[in-house]
This record gives C-alpha cells, sequence and structure tokens, in this order.
C-alpha cells in the first residue's frame, strides 16, 4: 500500500501520437464494420483478423525487444494502446493473455530458445495462449493443485486437468502449473513449475463449459499422459509459484479492470445527452469521477512496472476497486434508464447492458476474488 | 523545494500540532505557537513570489503544505490565509503571514458606498472559516462603480460564533457601517473571483482531506494491530482485515484523486479534474469515516482518542465547498457539453 505511487497521468507526446493513431484505426475499422463495440471483450471479442490487424500495427507485444519481434515501446506506451482498445469495445480476447502475460513472462523466465520460438509469432497477433491454474479443487487455494508433470527421458508426461480455462478452445499453448515433486503439506507452495503446453498433443481434450448466457468461454482441459519436451519447462524446476505470481501483477492492475463495462457508459452518456436529465448526468458524474481516479492509479502503477518493480499490493487493490466499478455502472445504468436489457436487442443500450450484466460477476472472480484480494490488501497495510 | 518542504512541515505538525493543542482549540483557544512557527518558517505565504513578500514555491507545494494540515487536524485558517494571499497577489499587494478570512458567503451582500474617510460597507457572510480569529476579511462586495474587493480588519464587524462537526470555526460576521480607506480597496471582476475562489476553496478542501484520511488509515491499521480480542490481535480476523482493505482502497484513491487533481492545476482540464477530485474525495470521507469508527469499537467513539479529529472534520468539509451533488451538477455540464462518444477522449485529455 505505502507502495502505490503519486500517480502522474502524463504520458510523453509521442504516446499521445500512438494513441491518436489507435484512435483513428479503430474509428475506420468501426465505420467499416469490422467490429461491433461490446462490454468485457478481452473476454468475449475473439477475432483472429483483429489481432492479426493489431499484430500487423506494431500494437502487440509492444515493450518487448526487436530481436524477438518486439517493438521496444515504453509499458506506458502500451498501456495508451490497450486502454484505447478497451475503451472502444474492440475484439482483443485472441491475443490478450499472450501478450499479457505469456510475453513478459518468457522475457523474465524464458530459454533464448522459447522466446525465439513464441514472442514473433505472439507479436504477429498468431500464437494465442491460455492460463492453466484453476482446477475443479484448487480456485483460490492455488497450491492445493493436483496436475502433475513426471519426469521422462526428453521431457514431461502430463496428467491431470485444468478448469474455468478461458480461451482453451482458441488457445495454442496453455501456460500450465502443475506439481513437478510431490505434494508436502508444509511446504505447500515449493516443488510446483510452469510448463508450455501444446493445445493440439495427444492426450489433451479440451471440452467446454458454458457460461449462464450460453456462450463458449471456459473449458475444462483434461491431461492424459500428455508429453512435454524438455525445452518447453519456463524458468526454474520448482520455483512455478514464485513465477506464477510475478505474473499476476500484470494480470491485475491493467485498465482491463475497470474498462470492461465502458462502452456501457460511453452510451448512458450519450442518452443521457440526448435526454438532457440533469440529475441523472449528475449520476454519471460520479461514476466518471470513480473512473477517473481508478484510472490515474492504475497508470501509477504501470509507471512502478516500467521501472521493473513489482507492485503486487497496489495492484489487489485496484483490481478489487476496479471491478467493483465495472459492476456499478451496469447497475447504476439499468437504474437510470428503463430499458429491456436483452443480449440480441438491436437497441444499442439494451444490448450493452445486457451484457455489462450477465458478464459481471465474473468480474470480481477472475485473476482472484474481491476477498482474496481483500486479504492481500489487509496484510500489505498491516505489514510484518 | 516539495522534499524539504514536506519534512519540516511533518515535524513541525508533530512537534506542535499535538491531540491538546487539537482539543483545546475546540474549545476556542487560539492556537497561537502553531500559527507562529508556521509563519516564521514561510510556510503561510507560500506560492507567493518573493518581491511580493512571499516565500515563492508553487501551488502543488503549497497543497502539500495544506494536506499535512489536513493530516494533522491543523486547527488554523491555512487553507483560507493561502486563499487570501493568492488573491491579494493577483492584486499586487504583498502577502501577510497574519490570519485571513475571506467573506464571499453572503448572507446580505456586501455594499459598499463612498464616504469622506474612504469606503463605508455594509453586509453579512455565514460559515466564515476562522472568521472571529482572522486579523484581516477580504470582503467580496457590490460600488456604484461595480465590484469590488476591500481589504479590512475586524474592528468594527459584530461576529456570531458559530462550528462545523468538527468544532471548527464558522462564524456569522455582519459588517455595519465599517471604514476601508480608499487604498485598501479593488475593483474585481466578481464572476473571476467567484470561480477561482470555488475551484481553489474546494481544491484546498480535497487535499485536507486526502490528508486526514490518510491519518485514519494509519489509526486504524495500529489499533487492530494492538488491540486484541479471542487472544489475537484483531486484523486477524477477516472481516476486519475486509475493513482494513476497504479504508486503504479508499485511501489510495482518495490520495490519487487528490494528487491528481494538483498535477492539474496549470492546465486546461484543471476545473473538470477539481470537480472529479471533490466528489471522489467526499465519497471516500463518507465510506472510511463509518468503517474507521467499526474498526475501532467504543474507544474511537470517545472523546479521548484522536481519531473523531479526523473524522469530524472529514465528514465536514465534504460539505464546504460543494457536496457530491453539486460538483455532479458541475461535472454533468461539462458532460453535456461532450459530443456523442467523447466520454472517452475528455478521460484522457
Ligand atoms: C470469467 C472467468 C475467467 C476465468 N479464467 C480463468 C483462466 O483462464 N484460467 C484459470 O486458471 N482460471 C480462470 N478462472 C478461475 C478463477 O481464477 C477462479 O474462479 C477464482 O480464482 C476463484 O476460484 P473458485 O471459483 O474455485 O472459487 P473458490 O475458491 O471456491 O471460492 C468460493 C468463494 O469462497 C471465497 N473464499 C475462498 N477462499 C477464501 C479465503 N481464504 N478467504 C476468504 N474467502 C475465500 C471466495 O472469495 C469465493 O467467494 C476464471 C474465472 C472467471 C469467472
Amino acid at each position: 500500500m505505502r507502495s502505490l505511487p503519486s500517480p502522474s497521468g502524463h504520458f510523453s507526446e509521442k504516446t499521445e501520437l500512438t494513441r491518436a493513431e489507435v484512435r483513428e484505426f479503430l474509428r475506420l475499422e468501426t465505420q467499416r464494420g469490422s467490429f461491433v463495440p461490446k462490454c468485457d471483450t478481452w473476454l468475449s471479442g475473439f477475432s483472429p483478423e483483429f489481432s492479426q490487424k493489431l499484430g500487423a500495427r506494431g500494437w502487440i507485444g509492444m515493450t518487448w525487444p526487436k530481436r524477438y519481434g518486439g517493438h521496444e515501446r515504453s509499458a506506458l506506451e502500451r498501456y495508451a494502446v490497450i486502454e484505447e482498445l478497451l475503451a472502444a469495445g474492440a475484439p482483443v480476447a485472441g491475443h490478450w493473455i499472450a501478450d499479457r502475460q505469456t510475453g513478459p513472462l518468457l522475457l523474465r523466465y524464458g530459454t533464448e530458445e522459447q522466446r525465439e520460438h513464441f514472442l514473433p509469432r505472439i507479436a504477429k497477433g498468431q500464437c494465442y495462449f491460455a492460463i492453466g491454474l484453476s482446477e475443479p479443487n484448487a480456485g483460490s487455494d492455488l497450491a492445493a493443485i493436483h496436475t502433475r508433470a513426471t519426469k521422462v527421458d526428453g521431457g514431461w508426461i502430463v496428467n491431470g486437468s485444468k478448469t474455468w480455462t478461458s480461451g482453451a478452445h482458441h488457445a495454442h499453448y496453455m501456460i500450465t502449473l502443475c506439481r513437478t515433486s510431490p505434494f508436502n503439506p508444509e511446504k505447500r507452495h515449493e516443488g510446483m513449475s510452469q510448463l508450455l503446453v501444446n493445445l493440439s498433443a495427444p492426450g489433451v481434450t479440451i471440452r467446454p463449459i458454458l457460461l449462464t448466457t450460453g456462450e463458449h468461454h471456459f473449458n475444462e482441459v483434461f491431461f492424459e499422459d500428455v508429453f512435454v519436451p524438455e525445452n518447453r519447462l519456463v524458468g526454474q524446476e520448482g520455483n512455478g509459484w514464485r513465477q506464477g505470481m510475478t505474473e499476476l501483477a500484470y494480470e491485475r492492475s491493467g485498465p482491463e479492470r475497470f474498462l470492461s463495462t465502458f462502452p456501457l457508459l460511453e452510451e448512458l452518456a450519450n442518452r443521457i445527452r440526448q435526454s438532457k436529465d440533469k440529475q441523472q448526468m449528475v449520476q454519471v458524474s460520479k461514476l466518471v469521477s470513480r473512473l477517473w481516479t481508478l484510472r490515474h492509479m492504475s497508470i501509477g502503477i504501470a509507471h512502478m512496472l516500467e521501472k521493473g518493480e513489482t507492485p503486487d499490493v497496489a495492484a489487489a487493490l485496484v483490481k478489487e476497486m476496479g471491478t467493483k466499478f465495472e459492476q456499478q455502472v451496469a447497475e447504476i445504468a439499468r437504474l437510470l434508464i428503463p430499458s429491456s436489457p436483452s443480449l440480441d436487442s438491436s437497441n444499442r443500450l439494451d444490448q450493452l447492458l445486457a451484457q455489462a450484466i450477465l458478464h459481471a460477476p465474473g468480474f470480481t472472480l477472475r485473476g482472484g476474488t474481491t476477498e482474496i484480494l481483500r486479504g492481500i490488501v489487509a496484510k500489505g497495510v498491516v505489514g510484518k | 523545494m516539495a522534499k524539504i518542504l514536506i519534512q519540516s512541515t511533518t515535524k513541525i505538525m508533530r512537534d506542535v500540532c499535538t491531540k491538546e493543542l487539537v482539543n483545546d482549540a475546540e474549545n476556542g483557544v487560539w492556537a497561537k505557537e502553531l500559527w507562529e512557527v508556521l509563519a516564521e518558517s514561510g510556510m503561510l505565504t507560500v506560492a507567493v513570489p518573493e518581491e511580493m513578500g512571499g516565500t515563492g514555491g508553487s501551488w502543488a507545494d503549497a497543497y502539500q503544505i495544506l494536506r499535512l494540515a489536513g493530516k494533522f487536524s491543523a486547527p488554523i485558517p491555512l487553507a483560507e490565509t493561502f486563499m487570501g494571499n493568492w488573491l491579494l497577489a493577483d492584486l499586487g499587494v504583498d502577502a501577510t503571514n497574519e490570519p485571513l478570512a475571506i467573506l464571499v458567503n453572503h448572507l446580505e451582500p456586501f455594499q459598499f458606498r463612498k464616504g469622506q474617510e474612504g469606503w463605508i460597507v455594509c453586509g453579512a457572510a455565514t460559515s466564515v472559516p476562522w472568521g472571529r480569529n482572522a486579523a484581516k476579511l477580504l470582503v467580496l462586495g457590490e460600488s456604484e462603480s461595480g465590484s469590488v474587493l476591500g481589504v479590512m480588519s475586524p474592528e468594527a464587524v459584530r461576529i456570531t460564533s458559530g462550528r462545523n462537526l468538527a468544532g471548527e470555526p464558522r462564524d456569522t460576521v455582519e459588517v455595519q457601517d465599517a471604514i476601508i480607506p480608499e487604498s485598501f480597496v479593488f475593483k474585481v471582476d466578481p464572476g473571476k473571483v467567484h470561480e477561482r475562489l470555488l475551484f481553489t476553496g474546494a481544491l484546498c478542501r480535497t487535499v485536507m482531506m486526502a490528508g486526514a484520511l490518510e491519518r485514519i488509515l494509519e489509526l486504524s491499521v495500529s489499533y487492530s494491530k494492538e488491540r486484541t480480542q479471542f487472544g489475537q490481535p484483531i486484523h486477524r480476523f477477516q472481516a476486519v482485515q475486509h475493513h482494513l482493505a476497504t479504508l486503504a482502497g479508499e485511501a489510495a484513491a482518495a490520495d490519487t484523486a487528490a494528487q491528481s487533481a494538483v498535477d492539474a492545476i496549470e492546465k486546461e482540464t484543471a476545473k473538470a479534474s477539481i470537480s472529479m477530485a471533490k466528489i471522489r474525495l467526499n465519497e471516500a470521507a463518507g465510506i472510511m469515516a463509518p468503517v474507521a469508527h467499526q474498526v475501532h469499537g467504543a474507544i474511537g467513539f470517545t472523546h479521548e482518542h484522536i481519531l473523531h479529529q479526523s473524522t469530524r472534520r472529514v465528514l465536514s468539509w465534504r460539505e464546504e465547498w460543494g457536496t457530491e451533488t453539486e460538483w455532479g451538477e458541475k461535472l454533468a455540464e461539462q458532460l453535456f457539453d461532450l459530443g456523442d462518444n467523447e466520454l472517452w477522449s475528455f478521460l484522457t485529455w
């Protein structure tokens, strides 16, 4: 907590130019009808064509070294690009995890061969990853995972299963947390490793778990004697827990934790602007003030990440507050404008509201539940 | 400059602005020593250029000092004196180390008419912060030749004591035929002055609240570590941890909002930023005060404990210079002025 920096919303001129470029690109793409803006598109907006367009523009892997297909731009420039994409409700789910998590993970812990093999393809928007953490009996308590990898000649044999795996049916690989040493109740966080599992390898079965809306987003993934070559171990054997925790700082603090329902907020403001109802706009003002504050907090964290710090407590805090805000937008919108929310309505507000309401329960679960995050924050402020 | 300022202000506040001093002030004792120490160290005239009798430094420096005054519940009209000095600097008047009050909240609009010895002033204002302690009153009023600002001594005024929730003086000041010499009356653009006061006043309260909320968090965290029940410190209980997380989150948001508004003061976005920050700080105060009291149990509900010095202040300061609703209306006007789908560009200015 103490480490939450005094943020500065200042982006360099160069970054603002990039922002303007992205905005113009998005304007043209919407005009062309290449996507319909939606809520929560980093979860549900899968479009390989769009991901590849972004890759071609240099907007994936932005901060990575050029020799791996990256663009050596600053973390803040990347921040500006992704917040533009989210605010516009663009379909970014395909490459999201690979860009956000896998790339930085491999840069930090991966081998040279892994970087050369994966990063350029990710940066082109052609190679997608899934996160393999949760298991049926290991949700909040991740140290309880059972999926295990046994050392064999030239690699590992993986057995077990993962659940709630976002986008596994689209992804090429999964960063899989598994046990490489037997479970020791005294040292629960030891003996875990991260493997890059090819999801088209023999022995991998992916089964859909449908969302409440019937949408296919999640999956159950089963591993039956899946062979993973030696060179697909990330970092050190047994160091998986620590590596995974580093990954979470990237996962938790970004603008996707408070912008999932922004397209709805924008439409809400449009509608009230038409009806000219002052008291309704006052309610929107309060949401806008919250959002403005959250964004500045998150930018503060982006500055810290840029400096190579690991702001895990601050990231947990922004995630906890941000996801509650996303839910609040839906609740306030429905109270302000009478509507009949429906996913297939032709009325834009009804449709965005339906997306927001139906996706809302997931906001405060994915990436760590509110309760777990609050525990992290509380322990962070109490200190040792 | 900022870092040294923060260090020395923190030291002064720690040493001089004690719990007893704050309690005494509530009982009507003027915090003379605190005022004098701040005056001697040049803290009262920050952001006024040296050639005008000021200490120099930036507005951001001044807001840092105010944040600390808010954090330590300093019972003095620091914000009002800063604002007064800045107004005077605009009019070419040298800065002063005396406590100032600004009469803007008109009960009866102030009227200035020409007399033999200068201007004769009548009028009244309510809720004047530290009206009774001010050595100079800045009076904004109307004359035959337009709007004017007069600087007067408090001799010829009648003061009825009032107070806010934190027991800070918020007095009614009545002026009946007071005389102000010609040279202390200045022509002003009333719209500009009012607007300037409104935004500056809101930003002053915003940073003071950010300081006080930081204090509330600190007090709650340390209490939760000291207090044991059922054989362990209460911070071990998950329900209490959730309270601490709420406090930490709101305090961090409050700080970010206040700091972001200060960062914007010289930019085009200042008005929007101050509106959003005051709304956010008011909300944070409303969320944090009850939670902090919950964590402290009955002890925090006593005058004995220091918590109330901060909670009563933030609850009062929420109302001063604009509630969430009042600022929400101002921000709403700006949102009405946008075109369709321009909310995002408004936020990313
Ligand atoms: C949209 C979405 C996408 C997801 N994508 C992925 C993915 O791609 N990959 C992946 O691995 N996982 C994914 N998840 C899973 C997600 O990380 C888990 O749902 C989450 O960590 C919670 O685990 P659980 O669902 O098993 O709930 P549980 O851990 O069983 O928790 C149930 C309730 O108990 C509370 N609780 C549990 N332990 C504690 C405690 N110690 N203190 C206080 N309260 C506690 C929880 O907060 C919650 O309210 C996704 C989830 C969602 C909703």
